[in-house]
């Protein structure tokens, strides 16, 4: 009985005690009910979205890039094909040994080696590896055609920038390069971020690149955890970058190039009226294409260590005394000032002395008695060291600057060099030093603290040309369907009596016999050409080798023989062109410098008569 | 020993009056459960039987084959091999810590010829067999006593001292708070209850500095601040919550589950397959599933209340409790509300021992209700022969 009453108890006991469990159970499913109502209701929204984030990556597609092109439409920057080789890891399986196999048909440098063993670590098996890039076809077909000896090797197709003319345009259209982490920094353009997109590094390139570039394509892909694609749900493509077209006339650009090949040297041609650039040379050169891909650090070297400086753009940026085609400036400075009669004479016995020091001319045993014309013909020192004592340098350095000298002309691409125009004040200011007499006279003759570019000795030539305009020189005509506006150049204020006096002079020089480029003249009348020439002394000749006889530049070493200079324009009876060729180390300006200047008119004239440009 | 058996079905109930008396609807659910399971793991696989789902179906069958052995014992041989079956279980859990093999940082896993058990999943029905048992035996006055609670409290301990050697964590909190359930409705006073409690909060930052491992520390840090490591350790609970969260109230339809096929859910198959339910099917997968479980768990109550035996009531009950604890910890894991414990889904979850002993469970409570008139009197009295 006791035991039974203590059965009926504990079964009551248990059901009361089941039932507050129970009711527990049911309170706690009640709260993961509340929190499943909660995420899957209430923060519905929210973790959608995350869930689309965490789906959905859109992969940049790099834009072909625009193109770069001359006056007349030839192609001087393209795309090509760039067949490369890509590497997954996952499907290799064992990638030193795949890359053994692969280096068997096409030879892979350490470096690549290094690299792609490198990334093979770092990265998710199944990410594409680049190997190698800009096979040749040959090489890619047979790539192709072993393709089941190699597995995880693939063939792709990209597209890469070519430069077609190679060396002839470097320096004018620049060069492209893989992005370096400094330009993602300051720059948020997407398109910065895909591997195989290159940013311009040089010239036109540079200036240029944000509308070159394009606007990025995308693609949507679905991806799984691990970031591999899954599969694409949407694809627009990007849109191609505008292109540039330059002033340039490629074939002109070509034989001025050929002109200049082997020298060191810089030429640049110029329309006298609108200041357009038709030709623009700068040798040695090097070849923008070997930068798309990453300059191979021996070819970096050789280029760097080069004595003639390959990379430094010499028309805009190489800085040389003018030598005697500074005479027009101060023959123009002397005229103008109404300081000087033209038609007085000096004589020249080979030199000049002033103080102690004698000063002299480039003619040893002297040209006698000249009048200015036949100075400027006959290029006479001592008639400008003459002259210069009736002309304050700061009139001359007032009027060098009117022509052009001293600026820095914004042509379209980066870089460019001002040169420097002395002036008594200026060297107060910049050396703290006083002014001495004899730097009138080497001054006078182009020499001395003076600096200048060839592309400000052709804008001088061009100012002289064009009757005393300020025309200013460019060289781009045209971004997408844009033509590039440039203000009508303004009158510099010169007087015509002067400016036709100079003219003159610069038609004697080439066309009347005696004058120091009448050997480089241009026997058709309709393209008859006036030049000045100039030479200008890169070492110190001493008192000793005066009086045993000046060496010529022939027995000199290169690095000590003068630089060579021509500045020009043509035709004579109506001016259209401008030259100027500075050729390092070539001699003298009427050997070196006035023939390929000559060539180049001709040329470009020829072209011009049969409607080419 | 087959012998006997058959002779107690002979004697009191027969084979087929035992499978006339099963709870068939009961069954039914569990079926259903098991199946949605399936499909998940149909899901998880792209679509495919072949990775996961007819090893499930097959680890399911061999789990109804124990379920009707379970049943159709008689409930008295369960009572006397409780003890027996407890200790073999024992046994088993000592012997992972030198026979076991090294599977996700843990030696959880006893190779066993066939397929890999996990021991702590039948420990866990073998305890409650054995304390349904002890207070089956106990007599009803001596319940409050304080040293009745000593051999209880050795049962519950000593599985979960080896647990906590292996090192499993969540296994041992589960099978203390299934003990400690145990204990509740066997009648031990509640003021046991709340002085444990209370104990138990004061020694949390001794348990805290001394008995956890590193990397369980970490869970717990990670569960409370999961945004400070999102792609690291608290990787999981967000994708998890992301997967629930997209699902909304329809889900993405069944196969359509971004996270579930584009692997951004961890261990989708065994402890985050609710995700993968709740993403596809949404709040109505989620919630539907959580009343499929309340309905076993009614089910429970009433065979346990129905019973006319005390270890009959406890048995149904206590393994009511384990099914409990499994599905809420589970699904508290993966909603973010406890931390990361590692406890698989009850019957939906990829998994061996686990799906062969929450069957194994099912076919004891079958066992009850098949049994529920035959009642009062200890095992010693029990007269087999």
């Amino acid at each position: 009985m006791e035991r039974s009453k203590s059965e009926g108890w504990r079964r009551r006991e248990f059901t009361r005690r089941a039932i507050v469990a129970g009711g527990l159970q049911l309170g706690l499913f009640g709260v993961l009910g509340g929190r499943l109502y909660y995420l899957q209701v209430k923060q519905s929204d929210r973790y959608s979205a995350l869930a689309e984030q965490n789906r959905i990556n859109t992969v940049l597609l790099a834009p072909e890039r625009g193109l770069i092109l001359d006056r007349n439409g030839a192609e001087l920057a393209s795309s090509r094909e760039n067949f490369r080789i890509i590497l997954v890891p996952e499907q290799a399986g064992d990638v030193p040994q795949a890359l053994q196999r692969l280096n068997s048909f096409i030879r892979l440098s350490d470096t690549a080696l290094r690299r792609v063993l490198e990334s093979a670590r770092r990265l998710p098996s199944f990410v594409a590896i680049p190997v190698v890039e800009g096979l040749s076809w040959g090489e890619f077909a047979e790539i192709n055609l072993r393709a089941p000896e190699l597995p995880g090797i693939h063939c792709e197709v990209g597209r890469l920038r070519y430069y077609p003319h190679a060396d002839a345009l470097a320096h004018v259209v620049g060069y492209v390069a893989p992005v370096r982490k400094e330009d993602i920094e300051d720059n948020s353009d997407s398109l910065l971020r895909i591997p195989e997109f290159r940013i311009g590094r040089s010239g036109v390139e540079t200036r240029f690149d944000t509308y070159l570039r394009g606007v990025a394509g995308a693609s949507r892909v679905e991806v799984n955890a691990a970031g591999r694609i899954v599969r694409e749900l949407e694809r627009h493509e990007g849109q191609s970058g505008t292109e540039v077209a330059l002033s340039l006339d490629l074939p002109t650009q070509l034989h001025l190039n050929e002109l200049l090949k082997n020298e060191s040297a810089a030429g640049v041609v110029m329309d006298v009226h609108n200041g357009e650039i038709l030709a623009m040379s700068s040798t040695p050169s090097y070849d923008p294409n070997h930068f798309s891909m990453g300059i191979p650090a021996e070819r970096w070297k050789a280029l760097m260590g080069h004595p003639d400086t390959p990379f430094l753009h010499k028309a805009i940026e190489g800085q040389y005394a003018p030598g005697s085609t500074f005479k027009l400036v101060v023959a123009l400075a002397a005229l103008e000032e109404g300081l000087v009669n033209p038609d007085e004479t000096y004589y020249c016995s080979g030199k000049y002395s002033l103080g102690t020091r004698d000063f002299h001319c480039w003619k040893e045993h002297g040209h006698g008695r000249l009048d200015m014309l036949g100075a400027i013909m006959r290029s006479c020192d001592v008639y400008f060291y003459n002259l210069v004592q009736r002309v304050p340098v700061e009139r001359i350095a007032v009027m060098a600057r009117r022509m052009g000298f001293g600026e820095k002309f914004d042509i379209g691409i980066p870089g460019g060099k001002p040169g420097l125009v002395p002036s008594p004040r200026w060297k107060r200011e910049a050396l703290g030093e006083s002014w001495y007499g004899g730097e009138d006279l080497i001054t006078a003759v182009g020499q001395g603290y003076l600096l200048t570019t060839p592309l400000q000795l052709a804008v001088m030539a061009a100012r002289i040309a064009n009757g005393g305009m300020a025309v200013s020189p460019h060289i781009i005509k045209r971004v997408g369907n844009e033509h590039v506006k440039h203000t009508a150049a303004p009158p510099m204020g010169l007087s015509p009596s002067s400016l036709k006096f100079i003219q003159d002079s610069m038609h004697a020089v080439s066309n009347v016999p005696g004058g120091t480029a009448y050997r480089s003249r241009i026997i058709d009348p309709s393209m008859r050409l006036a030049g000045k020439t100039g030479t200008t002394q890169v070492r110190n000749i001493s008192r000793q080798e005066r009086r045993s006889g000046v060496i010529k530049n022939e027995h000199l070493a290169r690095k000590l023989r003068d630089h060579a200079l021509f500045v020009a324009y043509a035709p004579w009876s109506s001016p259209r062109y401008a030259v100027s060729i500075v050729v390092e180390h070539g001699g003298s300006g009427s050997r070196a410098a006035a023939p390929p200047a000559r060539d180049v008119l001709q040329f470009l004239l020829t072209r011009k008569k049969q409607g080419a440009v | 020993m087959i012998a006997v058996i058959f002779r107690a079905f002979g004697r009191r109930v027969s084979f087929f009056d035992k499978l006339a008396a099963l709870n068939y609807v009961f069954l039914l659910v569990l079926v259903l459960i098991a199946s949605i399971g399936v499909l998940m793991l149909y899901s998880t696989a792209g679509g495919s039987m072949e990775h996961r789902g007819w090893a499930q179906i097959s680890r399911l069958s061999i789990g109804m084959g124990l379920l009707l052995l379970a049943v159709l014992v008689d409930i008295r041989i369960w009572i006397k091999i409780a003890y027996p079956f407890y200790f073999f279980m024992l046994g088993t859990l000592f012997l992972v810590e030198f026979v076991g093999y090294q599977s996700m940082g843990a030696q959880r896993w006893l190779d066993v010829a066939i397929f890999s058990l996990q021991p702590s999943e039948p420990m866990k029905i073998a305890l409650v067999l054995a304390l349904a048992r002890y207070y089956h035996d106990l007599p009803a006055e001596r319940i409050i006593r304080f040293s009745s609670m000593i051999v209880p409290l050795a049962l519950i301990a000593l599985p979960i001292v080896l647990l906590l050697r292996q090192p499993d964590l969540g296994t041992a909190i589960l099978t203390m708070l299934l003990g400690v359930g145990i204990l509740f409705l066997a009648g031990v006073r509640y003021r046991y209850f709340i002085s444990a409690i209370l104990l138990g909060l004061m020694s949390l930052p001794f348990i805290w500095q001394f008995v956890l491992h590193p990397y369980q520390r970490q869970r717990v840090l990670t569960f409370l601040y999961p945004e400070q490591d999102p792609m690291g350790a608290g990787y999981h609970i967000l994708q998890s919550k992301i997967a629930l969260g997209s699902g909304g109230v329809f889900g993405h339809g069944y196969l359509g589950g971004t996270q579930n096929h584009l692997d951004f859910l961890p261990e989708k198959e065994t402890d985050f397959i609710f995700t993968v339910l709740a993403e596809e099917i949404g709040l109505m997968g989620s919630l539907g599933l959580m009343l499929l479980y309340s309905i076993v768990l009614l089910f429970m109550f009433l065979i346990a209340k129905r019973s006319s035996s005390h270890f009959g009531r406890m048995l149904a009950m206590g393994l009511g409790v384990n099914f409990f604890l499994h599905a809420f910890s589970n699904i508290a894991m993966v909603t973010g509300l406890i931390p990361v414990v590692g406890m698989p889904l009850p019957l939906v979850s990829y998994g061996g021992s686990a799906i062969v002993a929450m069957l194994f469970g099912f076919g004891l409570v079958m066992n009850v209700h098949v049994h529920q008139s035959i009642g009062a009197g200890s095992a010693a009295n029990l007269d087999l022969r």
